[in-house]
């Protein structure tokens, strides 16, 4: 589903590489914890599925696609196969919940009717029945987060990527998140998760790729956050 | 492509930046109405041109007994024999299309027409009118040519060029269209330059929401149209503005020299003007704003 092959990103400016000849496979339906330490390059990696980066060296196949041969007005088709969330959850304060998942199909086009059936089943998903119509500042990081996950999912995208997704959360709401995210992977959907949360990769027990200054330091089926901890 | 999510999101850009909104629509109207002007002068002095040229004569006038005139040096006025022959000279010149003589009589009777000072005029006898040759050209720029070969012809006091009373005239409508037309390059080049800024802050203003639809995968088109319509109504209001504008003045001034001129600004060409400017406004718009996009939401 995801393949890079011998990947290189310095950026503009930089002389050491964010990403230094990394290699990685990630098949349809897997659930892969990213780990590192701050500015290990995990974003880049992130930002280079979505082709909002470019590589410097090596070949990336995102949903069987070569992305170096991937023309610029077809990155929005990717991006279709493809639901993010972060951090921040960047929702719009001034749509209600149903609007702002609503909004990421809106913006692709798709039909009204399409729209009114998939957004309520996907709510339903992420755990906010009954919140539709709340606006984003009523609720809660962890139901924001959901908002976010909804928007995220609402077009079966066949990758999720999680920059973060419980940084600004607690622990306890962390583990809801944590919940919504396996059962979006159970649907047969890819999720990518960076993250610094050990307790939660130690938790999952999914497969874990740890990165240490633009390089792959450990790739382990069923790992943990690291020896260390 | 759904119209009501992007109209919604028009309607959106265009209320948050009312002021520069306001601003553009009023620079692009009043560039506009100036660009209109200035191209209404021009059609209007380019139609006199032609009606003018086709009426302009030159005046041979004759030496008349004591004639003060330099060339008509022995004082007797010119005499039958040398009347015929420069007519003769004149009808011969291969440029003249028609020569009309015009006695003193007539000269008297039509300077009483077109002479209000009556003062003036009672002091004046039909003998102190000069006889002249009214001479048409096939082509009025050969006048300089004829004047010459004129000039020096015995019995003939001067030649004056009715065309140089009119160039003044022409000289100083040609003035007013340059200056219409420089003020309104420098009034688009500003609605240039305020398009662009206005989509920038609305670009800047919705940065969330595009960000967003980048995301997900929206296209480009998608994504940058709402931006692109802002800056082509607000393009489309200020060119209906100028359209007014363009019709009062047609209303106002052109129609009231219209007396004094023999060719009206028609409507057609009003129109025709009306939605040239139209047209430029709008394409003007829609290029600053593409640029301006092109830079600011890289997608």
């Amino acid at each position: 589903m995801i393949h890079f092959d011998n990947v290189t990103k310095v950026y503009v400016n930089q002389n050491r590489p964010a990403l230094d000849h990394v290699s990685v496979d990630v098949d349809k339906g897997e659930f892969v914890f990213l780990v590192g330490p701050s500015g290990s390059g995990k974003s880049t990696f992130l930002r280079l599925v979505l082709k909002e980066e470019r590589p410097n060296s090596g070949a990336i196949h995102v949903a069987g696609k070569d992305l170096s041969k991937l023309s610029n007005f077809k990155v929005p088709h990717l991006r279709r196969r493809i639901g993010c969330v972060f951090q921040d959850f960047r929702l719009l304060p001034n749509k209600n919940v149903y609007e702002n998942v609503a909004f990421a199909l809106e913006v692709i086009g798709k039909p009204r009717r399409f729209i009114r059936k998939v957004v309520p089943e996907v709510i339903e998903l992420v755990g906010l029945e009954g919140k539709a119509h709340r606006m984003p500042d009523e609720l809660s990081g962890g139901e924001q987060q959901r908002v976010a996950m909804a928007r995220a999912f609402v077009n079966r995208p066949m990758i999720l990527l999680a920059d973060e997704p419980t940084g600004n959360i607690d622990p306890a709401t962390s583990i809801g998140i944590m919940k919504v995210l396996d059962r979006i992977n159970r649907t047969g959907t890819t999720v990518l998760m960076a993250t610094h949360d050990a307790a939660i990769v130690d938790s999952m027990r999914k497969r874990v790729v740890e990165l240490e200054d633009g390089k792959i330091v450990r790739d382990q089926s069923r790992g943990v956050y690291g020896q260390a901890y | 492509m759904r119209a009501n999510f992007i109209f919604s999101e028009v309607w959106i850009g265009l209320r948050r930046n009312l002021t520069m909104t306001i601003a553009v629509i009023v620079t692009v109207a009043v560039g506009m109405a100036l660009l209109g002007i200035g191209l209404m002068i021009n059609s209007q002095v380019s139609s006199m041109t032609s009606y003018w040229s086709d009426k302009v004569e030159l005046s041979v006038y004759l030496c008349k007994e004591n004639s003060p005139f330099e060339p008509c040096t022995d004082k007797k006025g010119i005499s039958e024999e040398q009347k015929t022959a420069l007519e003769a000279v004149i009808k011969g010149m291969p440029q003249v299309e028609e020569v009309i003589f015009e006695d003193s009589a007539t000269a008297y009777k039509n300077f009483l027409d077109n002479q209000s000072n009556n003062v003036f005029a009672s002091f004046l006898k039909v003998e102190d009118m000069p006889e002249s040759f009214r001479v048409k050209l096939g082509d009025p720029d050969q006048s300089a040519a004829v004047t010459e070969e004129l000039t020096g012809q015995a019995g003939v006091s001067n030649i004056v060029n009715q065309r140089q009373l009119l160039d003044s005239y022409f000289g100083f409508m040609d003035k007013l269209q340059w200056m219409a037309l420089s003020v309104a390059f420098a009034m688009v080049f500003a609605a240039t330059l305020l398009i662009g800024n206005t989509v920038r802050l609305s670009a800047f203003n919705r940065r969330r929401e595009t960000g967003i639809m980048r995301l997900v995968g929206a296209s480009n088109v998608y994504i940058q149209l709402p931006f692109v319509l802002e800056g082509v109504i607000a393009g489309l209001i200020g060119g209906v503005l100028a359209a007014v504008m363009l019709i009062t003045s047609k209303l106002l001034i052109f129609d009231s020299i219209q007396n004094f001129i023999p060719e009206a600004l028609g409507w057609n060409t009003v129109a025709g003007i009306i939605s040239g400017t139209m047209a430029i406004g709008v394409i003007i718009c829609i290029l600053a704003s593409f640029i301006t996009l092109r830079r600011y939401l890289r997608v």
